[in-house]
């Protein structure tokens, strides 16, 4: 059978790319978990398979990934419901000024990372910020927001305010490839508004959501920027193995562990890549 | 929908073998073991000067507020001489650059700044040039004996000192006038000042301390405490010695009394804290009247200096921060390389870095009356460098810091911040720092105990 080879012509391109900027560095990633590397003295050994058994009896690298799992479990669903009811809101056609409250909205989202966990940094702050003035009002100090009970909540409203935005633009624009025959449909079936939203958009949003929860856990498994920079401000509630992305950072760049930086990495993209498939599974299988 | 399944997943297994493949004979080229790769010293005092007057391009990696003023002074002087001046960021973010281009194996500068503190950290695994070679061994006596110390690693010496910070006590003039607080002379009457001014008013705090591995090891410094020993591979680590529980036995009335404000240092809270009197006295080193001058203008006329509280009333300071230059191992031309160090910290340099504000390490500086006696605007007219070049002259002796501090100062918060949080005692905390940092030597290829 002859086969076309012209096709690799227009595949080509891409490929190549992806092998050299996706897979290549994976591959170098899985490479380097198998030695051990002593940055003064010794040099590199080939230790196989110790490096994972390292990482999965490593009390920090389990700490840490509680905590991202913690706050995926409370925050996902919290800034998804609001981006779901923003979306809604946005598409009833009820709302005045619509388009001004979707910009205002995505707004958070166009913020630069780093510039909004500065701004939210000076808000949270117990001597001078916000959060001062607010205990100064009530002639409190319990306002602190970057003590140890308070720190994970801080960055979950932090992540919120970025990606509620962002979320609902997801939403939003799947409404709009609703048509509007079904809606006519479920208006002469005498559907209310709650019957509309819970028998047609809802059903139509269900892939939009799939995917946008999927995204929200692999960001939230890769919390890095919030934490980090929030880090100079609360040294000693921020660990150097706050998430598992800090850990794996401060492994490599402070410590120079980079064999046992690489492994900690792909144990965690092996939690992530497991965790988003089942949900996507269980996302595309059943009713919501 | 099962075969095509399984024969997907063979196919990805098959792809990803041969990506590993391709990746592992990637690696295999590209890999290249700098350990144990360093040159014979060749290099000679003739070598040195032979360079300056040919002339060449040098890269210099540093984030001194003199660099690029020396930089230029430097390329009047030698005008065969090019030097690319770089800032690559503060402290960490400078070494994090440092340590990944060594890594890579190339594209590190020529010079670079290094503290003292870190310079272990880069001269035991190599990556630094040995200047004896250069005859720089010869310039002892330029130098004070602290300073002169910190530049060495074993028996190496791996660059040239440029500042120093010896230890005094900043103090808010205004804020101890107000409530009639005393200069303390002894930490003991440093503690109970504390506790007056937080009384007097719960929103003023002797100092601050969130938990700062470089203040804390300057402090077991000053103390007599000398926790890291290094000989080789064997490392000792013992952060439970009797200067370090001098420290905590004094440190932690402040901590668990809850008198030291919790603002980290460096942060805009600080610098606030600095200016409106909540955080009251500093013991940092003599480079902070260049930070107080730009950072905290709303400080100016209310601050002094006075000599570090010490345990038993006897003058004793420990050095808290300053940088040399160093040469790195993969300098193409590390004679030339060199000679922009000696240039830099020796010779002509030392002028633009003083006009810089700079705190000197040089001897000859130290005793100029021009600058010992040079009155403080900032500092409502005080002879600030009389105390400061007496304390140059009593730090003591023979401390040393580990050969991966950088490492260990990462994990401070770790594991002492925790004692920070809970306002408690701090010695389980530093036995904490202690245990982590004995496993990592010990990764790392030195024989540590601790």
């Amino acid at each position: 059978m002859h086969r076309d080879t012209k096709g690799w012509l227009f595949v080509g391109p891409f490929l190549a790319v992806f092998a050299l900027t996706f897979l290549a560095p994976i591959g170098y990633a899985i490479y380097l978990s198998l030695f051990r590397d002593q940055a003064f003295f010794g040099g590199t050994v080939f230790v196989g398979l110790d490096n994972y058994v390292d990482v999965i009896r490593d009390p920090k690298f389990w700490e840490s990934f509680g905590r991202v799992l913690a706050f995926l479990v409370v925050q996902v669903p919290v800034m998804l419901i609001l981006a779901l009811l923003a979306a809604l809101a946005i598409d009833s056609a009820r709302l005045h000024a619509a388009s001004f409250f979707r910009i205002v909205i995505f707004l958070p989202y166009a913020v630069p990372g780093v510039v909004a966990v500065l701004m939210w940094g000076f808000i949270y702050g117990n001597n001078f910020g916000l959060a001062a003035d607010l205990n100064d009002l009530f002639n409190t100090t319990s306002i602190q927001p970057l003590s140890g009970r308070w720190m994970l909540p801080s960055i979950a409203n932090i992540v919120t305010w970025e990606f509620v935005g962002y979320n609902m633009l997801i939403f939003y624009s799947a409404l709009r490839t609703v048509p509007e025959e079904l809606y006519e449909a479920a208006a002469i079936d005498g559907a209310g508004t709650v019957r509309t939203i819970r028998a047609v958009k809802l059903p139509a949003l269900r892939g939009a959501i799939v995917i946008a929860t999927i995204f929200s856990i692999i960001g939230s498994f890769q919390l890095f920027n919030e934490p980090n920079i929030l880090r100079t401000l609360a040294p000693n509630v921020i660990t150097t193995y706050f998430t598992p992305n800090m850990y794996a950072y401060n492994l490599s760049f402070a410590g120079q562990q980079f064999n046992y930086s690489a492994t900690v990495a792909i144990v965690m993209g092996v939690i992530t890549a497991i965790i988003a498939y089942v949900v996507q599974l269980r996302g595309s299988r059943e009713a919501l | 929908m099962k075969t095509s399944h399984r024969r997907s997943l063979r196919k990805l297994v098959a792809t990803s073998a041969a990506v590993t493949a391709a990746s592992v004979l990637l690696a295999a080229c590209g890999g290249s073991d700098t350990a144990g790769s360093s040159s014979e010293p060749s290099g000679s005092p003739d070598a040195v000067k032979a360079a300056l007057e040919k002339g060449g391009t040098i890269t210099y990696w540093s984030w001194t507020p003199s660099a690029e003023a020396q930089v230029k002074a430097f390329q009047t002087e030698y005008p065969n001489v090019k030097v690319n001046y770089v800032n690559a960021g503060t402290g960490n973010d400078h070494y994090t650059k440092l340590q990944n281009v060594i890594k890579a194996g190339s594209g590190a500068p020529d010079v670079a700044q290094i503290e003292y503190q870190a310079l272990p950290q880069f001269a035991l695994p190599g990556s630094l040039v040995d200047l004896r070679q250069y005859g720089f061994d010869s310039f002892q006596s330029a130098y004070t004996a602290s300073t002169w110390t910190a530049v060495h690693a074993g028996e190496g010496l791996f660059g040239l000192p440029q500042d120093s910070g010896p230890m005094a006590l900043f103090y808010n003039k205004e804020v101890f006038d107000k409530y009639s607080i005393a200069v303390p002379k002894t930490w003991d009457e440093y503690v109970a000042a504390g506790k007056k001014l937080h009384a007097a008013d719960p929103k003023k705090y002797i100092t601050n301390d969130a938990g700062d591995a470089g203040f804390t090891t300057s402090m077991i410094w000053q103390a007599g405490g000398k926790p890291f020993k290094t000989d080789g591979k064997n490392v000792t680590i013992n952060l439970a010695d009797d200067g370090t529980k001098k420290w905590t036995g004094v440190w932690d009335q402040l901590v668990t009394g809850g008198l030291v404000s919790s603002i980290p240092g460096w942060t805009d809270e600080w610098f606030k804290g600095l200016a409106d009197g909540s955080i009251a006295t500093l013991p940092i080193g003599a480079w902070m009247p260049g930070v107080l001058e730009s950072s905290v203008k709303g400080g100016l006329g209310k601050w002094r200096v006075a000599p570090m509280p010490t345990y038993d009333g006897q003058p004793a300071t420990a050095e808290n921060g300053g940088s040399t230059q160093s040469v790195l191992e993969q300098s193409a031309n590390p004679a030339l390389a060199a000679g922009f160090v000696q240039w830099l910290n020796h010779d002509g340099g030392v002028k633009p870095f003083l006009a810089s504000g700079g705190f000197p390490s040089t001897v000859a500086d130290l005793k100029d009356p021009a600058f010992v006696d040079k009155p403080s605007a900032y500092f409502g007219g005080q002879q600030i460098n009389q105390v400061l070049t007496g304390a140059a002259s009593t730090v003591v002796k023979d401390w040393s810091y580990l050969p991966f501090q950088l490492y260990a100062n990462s994990i401070y918060g770790d594991t002492v911040g925790k004692a920070y949080q809970a306002k408690s005692a701090l010695d389980p905390g530093l036995k904490a720092w202690q245990d982590a940092l004995v496993s990592y030597g010990n990764q790392q290829g030195f024989q540590t105990n601790g």
